[in-house]
């Protein structure tokens, strides 16, 4: 394996022997290159060229059998008008929007709560973090049968109380309550665990300057806490938005391709999935992956003016407290 | 709020005000925090347990009312089935193929990668591992189409090696590994390996491995949990009924047999345990780097 480098390459060089010395550079530097050059292959092979691909692919009409034709912004301009498109970007942010607030809140509320030195605090995390690391399509396959509509455990309870069962999932409502039921059962954990971390690496000594200058709880809460979490919260904020843009295996194994009655289940993922390899129509099912790219980036880009316009508050400050100082 | 009250050192509260009622609202406290986060732990484990009890009951008993709450005696019964109808072990022994050498290839892949990005100098090095966090960015199921062609041009389709080569090296296990290199593999000792005469793989096999071993540990859990879980891409490309992975053979199982619930509950209780098992032993290395990766990332 090894190469042979000169035991002492200085010394080992005339200064007047430039072509040896590029050759030695050569032989230095070339292993690295070898070393890191898997990635880029890989890259290139199975990331940038099907990327490239997806491009040309989404200006083609083709089943993956026949002649591919070129229809220019056809798919596009399809996709503009596609109720069926359009309903699977509602109910994507709806879903989304059903289950990233309750799970970062449940999160935030666990992270307190183990945070406060109790005992068992291993047992728990371990426990809390199990469903982030099981196969959703087992989970959803048991959450399918808690929240059936005819036997499921749910109804089964509303009904012991003397409620009215609920379609779970049959309705349009039922059907994403659900799905982000499963979201925050799976990911609430795995937020709780992270913002602990958080929380653990707030410095005691910023509780005790504030306990100092006499800030009451929810003081020390709005003033230390949560400007100290910001950077935390914010990260699985985004996490949160990239997952539930590319929600698929919830709405999939519940519901199948068709995204459930009314197609109330069907994500932009689902959809993408269902025109492309159910119906066989790549050329469309190209054009919508390049619509969730525009929209998964336009959240990132408002992540970004998020964090960074807290620096232009910062830089800003700054400016003028030296412009007060003179 | 209240949660924030042991930030209040308790010794100084009770040193000010050492009376009755101050302890006894402390150990209020700590009963209603221990009763919360119990909850939540029951709310977390309990799919778990019903898939327990409905993998051991038979469909009858998950259908009748009021519901049957305790585990069953029907598991042997529900596996045979299971067993019969579709060829589980099979998609287990290829889950097991794909994770395991998912796993093997990224953490020397990655490694290798990240101990020449930490420790070494070459032209070129700073836009790549640029290009590199670059690549990060490109969300999967944007190629989801050309990827299942390009696969099909090469003749790949249905096998095992269109899960386990494109994913061979990451991006993100190379920015993991780097960044623990960096910060854990002293300088002088890849100095004193090249003084030695040791080339470059040998000083990664002889100072960067041994170095690194807590991150390539987690890497290796990660991706061996990654890759047992993966759906969509096996979904699209695993063609062949006869070679399926667990997760795919499992949804096939809930489509086909959707009536015997029994069954289907035993082959998802199947594709669960053994990643719970890996979960459990790696666990302390894997809860402790998703969050490191947070704080830092």
């Amino acid at each position: 394996m090894s190469t042979a480098i000169p035991t002492r390459p200085r010394d080992a060089l005339t200064p007047a022997d430039p072509t040896a010395k590029r050759k030695r550079k050569i032989r230095e530097v070339l292993p690295l290159y070898l070393a890191i050059s898997p990635f880029y292959l890989l890259f290139a092979v199975f990331g940038l060229f099907p990327i490239l691909f997806s491009i040309v692919l989404s200006f083609m009409d083709w089943d993956g059998m026949g002649e591919m034709s070129f229809v220019g912004l056809a798919q596009y301009k399809f996709l503009l008008t596609d109720g069926r498109f359009w309903n699977s970007v509602g109910n994507t942010f709806i879903i989304w929007f059903l289950s990233t607030i309750p799970m970062l809140f449940f999160a935030m509320v666990i992270a307190f709560l183990l945070h406060q030195n109790i005992r068992f605090t291993k047992f728990y995390r371990v426990a809390f973090f199990l469903p982030n690391v099981t196969s959703m399509v087992a989970m959803a396959i048991v959450f399918g049968s808690v929240f059936s509509d005819t036997f499921g455990l749910v109804n089964s309870a509303l009904t012991a109380v003397g409620l009215d069962a609920v379609p779970w999932l049959s309705s349009p409502w039922g059907i994403k309550i659900t799905i982000a039921v499963m979201v925050i059962w799976r990911f609430t954990g795995y937020n709780a665990i992270i913002y602990l971390a958080g929380l653990q690496s707030i410095s005691t000594d910023l509780y005790d300057a504030a306990k100092v200058d006499g800030a009451n709880l929810s003081q020390v809460f709005f003033r230390v806490t949560v400007p100290m979490m910001r950077p935390i919260i914010l990260f699985t904020v985004i996490t949160s938005t990239i997952g539930g843009l590319s929600l698929f295996t919830e709405p999939q194994v519940l519901l199948g391709d068709s995204g459930g009655a009314g197609e109330a289940g069907m994500t932009i993922v689902l959809y993408q999935y269902n025109q492309a390899f159910t119906q066989f129509d790549f050329g469309y099912g190209s054009a919508i992956a390049w619509a969730l790219f525009l929209i998964a980036a336009i959240f990132a880009i408002i992540n970004w003016r998020l964090v960074s316009g807290r620096g232009d508050d910062t830089v800003r400050r700054a400016v003028r407290t030296k412009e007060a100082r003179g | 709020m209240t949660a924030l009250k042991p930030a209040a050192p308790k010794s100084t509260a009770d040193a000010h005000r050492p009376n009755a009622h101050y302890v006894a609202r402390g150990r209020l406290v700590a009963v209603v925090t221990h009763l919360c986060v119990i909850t939540g732990v029951l709310l977390s484990i309990f799919p778990f347990y019903w898939l327990i009890v409905m993998s051991t009951s038979t469909t009858g008993e998950i259908f009748g009312y009021p519901p049957k709450l305790t585990v069953g005696s029907s598991f042997a019964e529900n596996v045979r089935s299971v067993v019969s109808s579709v060829d589980l072990l099979q998609a287990l022994v290829n889950t097991i193929i794909v994770s395991t050498a998912s796993a093997a290839l990224v953490m020397f892949f990655d490694s290798l990668a990240a101990f020449a990005f930490a420790k070494f100098d070459f032209p070129g090095k700073k836009p790549l591992f640029i290009l590199l966090i670059a690549t990060m960015l490109v969300p999967g199921s944007l190629s989801l189409v050309p990827s299942f062609i390009l696969m099909s041009e090469l003749g790949w389709v249905g096998t095992l090696q269109a899960l386990i080569v494109p994913g061979a090296a990451n991006a993100f296990g190379i920015f993991l590994l780097r960044q623990m290199a960096a910060g854990s593999i002293p300088d002088e000792l890849v100095e004193s390996a090249r003084i030695d005469g040791a080339g470059f793989f040998t000083t990664y096999w002889r100072v960067g491995v041994p170095l690194l071993r807590g991150g390539l540990a987690f890497l290796g859990i990660f991706t061996f949990i990654t890759a047992w879980n993966d759906y969509v891409w096996p979904l699209i490309v695993l063609v062949d009924p006869e070679r399926q992975t667990l997760q795919t053979a499992l949804q096939n199982l809930n489509s086909l047999y959707l009536t015997d619930y029994g069954m289907v509950m035993a082959g998802a209780l199947i594709s669960v345990v053994p990643l719970i098992g890996v979960f459990i032993i790696g666990s302390r290395h894997f809860i402790a780097n998703i969050a490191a990766g947070a704080i830092k990332g």
